[in-house]
């Protein structure tokens, strides 16, 4: 299998720079990695242009991010992009446990079928990139994507943000009313502001290796703690395309950065953890990590989304995850600031509800943290006896952390929802992001809910259409097409199961697929007054 | 009652295990175990059922000696 081949992307002068007109943008994005990319492709969507300035002009080297939860798919399917993702990746959803040389237990992440998206694929983070850049490419009129433009000063005025930007041909000034800060754990942008970040640093290193080899390992997630093969702490193992494997190899805080990645020490390690096999080292890195956040994620018209914004440690694969969970819940909020004149409050709940949604992130992975890296004895023995347990009681497995993966937070008690009708039952409580389940349409077509959704407010009622504004779309799920109204056929009964949805409730639905009211018995007021609070119109 | 080994502990089984460290968090080894041991009779005074005491106990010394 040919490994993946680097190509430049191409530098071309900026208009500013060729006598051009320098216009004015409705949005500056800094930063073309995936939440910046991800972040054009959605304004794209909302019809809004948009300048992407990136340093570089290469994908990502080395895999780094790799595995893609399945409501991140989600949320890539809205943009455009996901089949082609899940296509190259490799699809998993079992994780396997060792303690030693023994299996501890293994777990699944979506046992039940029905959705359109798998729990995860592991896709290397260069195709990540280049099928978002590719994307990107498809909005010549509305994505300006511009590669070797370096963000060297930035500042707000009264009304925007003006920055100067530096390239080969020298350098340009940009206006623009909103400047989102793409650029990464290290983001120059916060450190132009003077932005304070938070954050507990670990002292333990990982060993982070792509090796190229052919091996029939299936699908699986791979953890062991104490590995017999390793004299560390733990080790990982993750299938990618193209016959890579990524193993992560934690090592002690003392283990010297340029010794442990010198390929002769690197080997014996890899050869140790994989057997006797021939392979070829494609990329090696040494990383420690940190947990942490800016305090607020709006700074006037500067907004944070992804790294610049909140670090985690990388199990539990909440950092990149997390990061186009903030995309999924900003985009759709500053098009309707830029477009209608949407309050600022709008805009505003971006930062509670991803401040919420990155604590619950670096709380998560700081739980795993400090379960895989033991500080001493008590901790050391500590997690011995849950995993001696977790050989014979399942409960005990529940306490076993080798990562908790990334799912959706719940955005309940946040301004924009509405309270929980105590008339409806089942899981899909206001705040939650909506589950999918197949749907045939009115003209026979098999598909997904989620296909359906997102992007604009959509009311989804059962049965019945429920009474709405002329200009909110409204979805009715029946068992067969309703006269005049957009149906949908939920011939397995998995919509109304998953949604407790009896005939005439109604659920009100969010640009990003979250669940922003439900009504056992709506009426035209009660959607008006949801619909009202979700576009922060009235508190 | 029999001795439930069902998990029990909702969404809270890694609050839990933080909340353990942070207990002993700079305890010496003999404070460490003198913690332990408040903790098991508060624990054990709570659930207030001998026979159910007992069968945590063998089963919580099961596998210790080889």
């Amino acid at each position: 299998m040919a490994r993946y081949a680097y190509q430049p992307f191409p530098y071309r002068t900026a208009p500013e720079l060729a006598g051009g007109v320098a216009r004015r943008w409705p949005v500056v994005i800094v930063g073309a990695g995936p939440i910046g990319l991800s972040a054009a492709i959605d304004l794209a969507l909302h019809k809004i242009p948009c300048l992407l300035l990136d340093d570089n002009n290469v994908v990502s080297r080395g895999s780094r991010a790799i595995c893609w939860s399945k409501r991140t798919l989600e949320i890539f399917d809205r943009l455009g992009v996901a089949e082609r993702m899940v296509k190259k990746g490799v699809t998993w959803k079992v994780g396997r446990l060792y303690h030693r040389d023994r299996e501890v237990y293994a777990f699944d992440l979506l046992p039940e079928a029905g959705h359109k998206n798998p729990a995860f694929i592991n896709l290397q983070q260069y195709y990540m990139e280049q099928f978002l850049v590719e994307r990107c490419f498809e909005f010549p009129e509305l994505i300006d994507l511009r590669f070797k433009n370096k963000v060297t000063a930035v500042r707000q005025t009264n009304d925007g943000v003006e920055a100067q930007v530096e390239t080969p041909d020298g350098s340009y000034g940009i206006e623009c009313d909103y400047l989102i800060a793409c650029d990464g754990a290290k983001s120059s942008i916060r450190s132009m502001l003077g932005v304070e970040f938070k954050s507990h640093i670990f002292p333990e290193q990982f060993l982070i290796t792509d090796v190229e080899m052919k091996a029939d390992f299936p699908s699986e997630r791979w953890f062991w703690f104490e590995p017999t093969f390793h004299n560390g702490q733990s080790a990982l193992l993750h299938k990618q395309p193209d016959d890579i494997y990524r193993i992560d190899l934690q090592l002690t805080p003392q283990a010297d950065p340029k010794e442990e990645t010198k390929p002769e020490n690197v080997i014996p390690r890899i050869k140790a953890a994989i057997g006797d096999r021939p392979f070829e080292i494609d990329w090696v890195s040494l990383y420690t990590f940190q947990c942490g956040r800016i305090d607020r994620f709006l700074h006037d018209r500067i907004i944070f989304a992804g790294d610049s914004a909140h670090v985690v440690s990388p199990f539990g694969a909440r950092g990149g995850n997390g990061g186009i969970h903030d995309v999924d819940n900003l985009v759709w909020k500053l098009a309707a600031v830029i477009k209608g004149g949407a309050p600022n409050a709008l805009l505003e709940s971006y930062n509670a509800e991803r401040v919420h949604g990155a604590d619950e992130n670096i709380r998560n992975s700081s739980h795993s943290t400090n379960f895989m890296t033991p500080k001493n004895s008590f901790e050391h023995m500590l997690r011995d006896e849950v995993l001696a347990l977790a050989e014979t009681y399942p409960f005990a497995r529940r306490l076993v952390n080798s990562g908790r993966l990334s799912v959706p937070c719940s955005l309940a008690g946040f301004a924009l929802q509405s309270l929980d009708d105590p008339g409806m039952t089942g899981p899909m409580t206001p705040g939650t992001a909506c589950l999918d389940a197949p749907v045939r349409d009115a003209t026979g077509h098999p598909g997904w809910l989620l296909d359906h959704l997102g992007g604009e407010f959509v009311v989804m009622s059962f049965g019945m259409p429920a009474s709405v504004r002329q200009d909110v779309r409204s979805i009715v799920i029946a068992s067969e097409p309703v006269a005049g109204v957009e149906t949908l056929c939920d011939e397995t009964g998995l919509i109304a199961q998953r949604y407790g949805g009896h005939n005439g409730a109604a659920y009100l639905i969010r640009p990003d697929q979250h669940v922003a009211a439900r009504f056992a018995h709506p009426t035209a007021d009660k959607i008006a007054i949801a619909l009202a609070r979700a576009r922060a119109e009235v508190t | 009652m029999k001795l439930n080994t069902d998990w029990n502990l909702g969404n809270t089984g890694d609050d839990l295990y933080a909340a353990l460290i942070e207990a002993h968090a700079e305890l010496t080894e003999e404070e460490s175990r003198r913690l332990d041991l408040r903790l098991i009779l508060l624990l054990a005074n709570h659930i207030g059922d001998g026979a159910l005491i007992q069968e945590a106990l063998q089963r919580a010394r099961q596998g210790l000696r080889k």
